[in-house]
C-alpha cells in the first residue's frame, strides 16, 4: 500500500504538518525576539547549503558544480552570518542585575 | 551511510531545527534554541559530506562564505539589522536558483533519474522562480533599506497589467519546460529570466513606511524557496526547515500588517508612503500647543511616580538609546517607575525596537508590548514620547480619520505627555496628530539625543 504512493504526496504530507508546527511555534515566539526570529529563521532557511553540497558533489566536474559551489558559499554566508549574528542580539537581552553573568 | 540512517540524521536535524525556534518563547531560553539552531545545521552538513566527494572543493566554499559571514554578523550595526537580514534573504534566493540549475544540468548527482520525470520538474520550477523572485526582491528591498535607492515608491501606469502579464508569460515558459520531452532549457531559462525581473517589479512600488512587512514577507519566501528545493530533490528535512522559515515569515507579515492597520493585499500592491518626508497636511489653521523646555520635562519626570516612555524609530535616528538608559537609571534611582512601551512598528522590522533598546543594556523586563502596557497609561503620571508619531495618534480611535482602526498606544490617557520631535512635520501617515495639541501635552523641541542628554543633568 505504502510503496504504492507517489513519494510527493509524501513530501506533501511532511509539508503540511510542517506547516501547522511552524505555524504554532512561532506564535509563541515573544514580539520582543522577533528580530532575532528573522534572523534565525535566515539561518535556517539556508538548510538549501545541503542541496548547495549535492551539486557540487559529483567528482566529474562540469560547470554545474561550480554552480553548486557558488551556491555552497552563497549558503555558508548565511549560516556562519545567521546564527552568529542572532547570538549577538541574543547576548543583549539581559536581566536587570548587570553584573550576574546571566 | 545507508540512505535509512541518512534519513534518520536528517529528522534529528529537523527536530532541532523546530527546538531553535521554540527557545525564542521567552529570552531566557533564546540562546540555548540559538545553539539548537547550529546543533541542527551541523548535523545536516556533516551528514551530506558523507554522501558526497568533493570535500576539498565544498569545505572551502563553505569556509569562504563562512569567514564572510562571520564578519559581517560581528561588524554589523544593530540599526542597520533590516539591511543585513534582506541581504541574507537574497542570497538564500540565489542560492536555490544556482542548485536549481545545477539538478536541470545534473539530475543523477541528487539522486533523481536522468530524465526528469514531471513531478520534479514541476518543483524545480517552483523552486526557481520563488528562488529567483526571494532573490531580486530582496535587492530591492536591501537598497531601500540601506539608503542606496529611494524609499519612495516607484509607479507608473499599467504596472499591475505588466507583473499580471509577466507573470502569465512566465507560467507560460514553465508549462512548456514541464511539457518537454528532454531538459528544455530555452524555457528554463527564460522562465528563471522572468522570475528575476518580477521580483524587482513587485518590490519597486511598495514604499519605505511598508518596508516590515516586506522584509517579513521576503523571509517567509526564503523559507519556501528551500521548502520548493526540498520537494525538488525528496528531502523532508528541507521540507520542513524551509515550512517553518515560510510560515514564521507569513506570521510577521501578518502581524506587521494588522500594527499598522493595513490589509495585506494593499501592501504588496504597493503605492503607499513616502520618504518619510511628507508634509502635515493640517486644515491650513495653527492650533496652539505648549513647548518647553528639557529642564520643565525633567522637573516632571523626577516628580511623578510613573513614567512610561514610548521609543520611536527617530530615537534611533538620534543614536540616542544610550542617553535614554541613563535617563531611566536617574529616574529610578529617585523612585520613580520606569518603563517602555513598544509598538509593533515602532523600529523598520518586527522587534527592531526591543533590539536597539537591549543593545543600550535597558533590562528587557522593563520593555513591554503595546498589548501588556496599553491599560496602564491612565494610571501613569507621565509619558514621554521619544520620536514616535502615528503609533500614539488618538485619531485612530476616530471613526473616518485614514488611520481609523489601527492599534496605538494609548499615550493620550497618561496625565501628562511629554512630546520629543524635531519639528511639528506629520509622521508617515501624513496625519496631524491631535495628541500635541492637548492641553496636558507639552512638546520639547530638538535632536532627541541632546533633549535626553539635558533631562539626564536636570534631573
Amino acid at each position: 500500500m505504502i510503496g504504492e504512493i507517489d513519494p510527493t504526496i509524501i513530501h506533501l504530507t511532511v509539508f503540511v504538518l510542517a506547516v501547522f508546527v511552524g505555524y504554532h511555534v512561532v506564535w509563541n515566539v515573544t514580539p520582543a525576539l522577533h528580530t532575532p526570529l528573522m534572523s534565525v529563521t535566515n539561518a535556517i532557511s539556508s538548510i538549501i547549503l545541503v542541496g548547495a553540497m549535492l551539486a557540487a558533489g559529483p567528482a566529474e566536474s562540469d560547470w554545474g558544480v561550480w554552480l553548486g559551489a557558488g551556491a555552497v558559499i552563497l549558503a555558508s554566508i548565511n549560516v556562519f552570518g545567521g546564527f552568529l549574528v542572532t547570538q549577538r542580539m541574543l547576548e543583549m537581552f539581559r536581566k536587570k542585575d548587570k553584573k550576574g553573568s546571566a | 551511510m545507508s540512505a535509512d540512517l541518512i534519513a534518520l540524521a536528517y529528522l534529528v536535524a529537523a527536530v532541532f531545527f523546530i527546538l531553535a525556534l521554540k527557545g525564542l518563547s521567552s529570552p531566557l531560553s533564546a540562546r540555548r534554541g540559538n545553539l539548537f539552531g547550529m546543533v541542527g545545521m551541523t548535523i545536516a552538513v556533516g551528514t551530506t559530506l558523507t554522501i558526497t566527494q568533493n570535500w576539498t572543493l565544498i569545505l572551502s566554499c563553505i569556509a569562504i562564505g563562512g569567514i564572510i559571514g562571520s564578519l559581517v554578523a560581528q561588524r554589523v550595526q544593530m540599526t542597520a539589522m533590516p539591511e543585513l537580514v534582506a541581504f541574507m534573504h537574497s542570497l538564500v534566493g540565489l542560492a536555490a536558483v544556482f542548485i536549481a540549475i545545477a539538478a536541470v544540468n545534473n539530475p543523477v548527482s541528487f539522486g533523481l533519474p536522468e530524465l526528469l520525470p514531471a513531478g520534479s520538474k514541476l518543483e524545480l520550477f517552483l523552486g526557481t522562480f520563488i528562488g529567483a523572485m526571494t532573490w531580486s526582491g530582496s535587492v530591492i528591498a536591501f537598497l531601500k533599506l540601506s539608503g542606496r535607492m529611494s524609499g519612495a515608491p516607484v509607479i507608473f501606469t499599467g504596472q499591475h497589467v505588466i507583473n499580471l502579464l509577466l507573470a502569465m508569460v512566465m507560467i507560460g515558459f514553465g508549462l512548456w519546460f514541464f511539457f518537454s520531452e528532454t531538459t528544455n532549457w530555452t524555457a528554463f531559462i527564460t522562465m528563471t529570466a522572468i522570475a528575476f525581473l518580477l521580483g524587482f517589479l513587485i518590490i519597486i512600488p511598495i514604499g519605505g513606511a511598508d518596508m516590515p512587512v516586506v522584509i517579513s514577507m521576503l523571509n517567509s519566501y526564503s523559507g519556501w524557496a528551500a521548502a520548493g528545493i526540498g520537494f525538488s530533490l525528496g528531502n523532508s528535512m528541507l521540507i520542513i526547515a524551509g515550512s517553518l522559515v515560510g510560515s514564521s515569515g507569513a506570521i510577521l507579515s501578518y502581524i506587521m500588517c494588522k500594527a499598522m492597520n493595513r490589509p495585506f493585499l494593499s501592501v504588496i500592491l504597493g503605492g503607499f508612503g513616502s520618504d518619510g518626508s511628507s508634509q502635515a497636511t493640517g486644515d491650513g489653521v495653527q492650533k496652539a500647543y505648549r513647548s518647553g523646555s528639557a529642564d520643565d520635562a525633567a522637573f516632571l519626570m523626577s516628580n511623578a511616580d510613573s513614567v512610561i516612555i514610548v521609543p520611536g524609530y527617530g530615537l534611533a535616528v538620534a543614536r540616542a538609546q544610550h542617553a535614554v538608559n541613563e535617563l531611566a537609571e536617574v529616574l529610578h534611582q529617585k523612585g520613580v517607575n520606569v518603563r517602555f512601551a513598544i509598538h509593533p512598528v515602532a523600529g523598520r522590522m518586527p522587534g527592531h525596537m526591543n533590539v536597539l533598546l537591549a543593545e543600550a543594556e535597558i533590562p528587557y523586563e522593563q520593555v513591554l508590548e503595546m498589548d501588556e502596557i496599553n491599560s496602564d497609561f491612565p494610571n501613569t503620571d507621565v509619558v514621554l514620547v521619544l520620536g514616535a508619531n502615528d503609533v500614539v495618534n488618538p485619531a485612530a480611535n476616530i471613526p473616518g480619520s485614514p488611520i481609523y482602526g489601527m492599534p496605538i498606544l494609548d499615550a493620550h490617557k497618561a496625565r501628562t505627555v511629554i512630546v520629543v520631535k524635531r519639528s511639528m512635520a506629520a509622521g508617515y501617515a501624513g496625519l496631524d496628530n491631535d495628541l500635541f495639541y492637548m492641553d496636558k501635552t507639552m512638546m520639547v523641541f530638538g535632536d532627541a539625543k541632546k533633549v535626553v542628554e539635558d533631562m539626564v543633568k536636570a534631573v
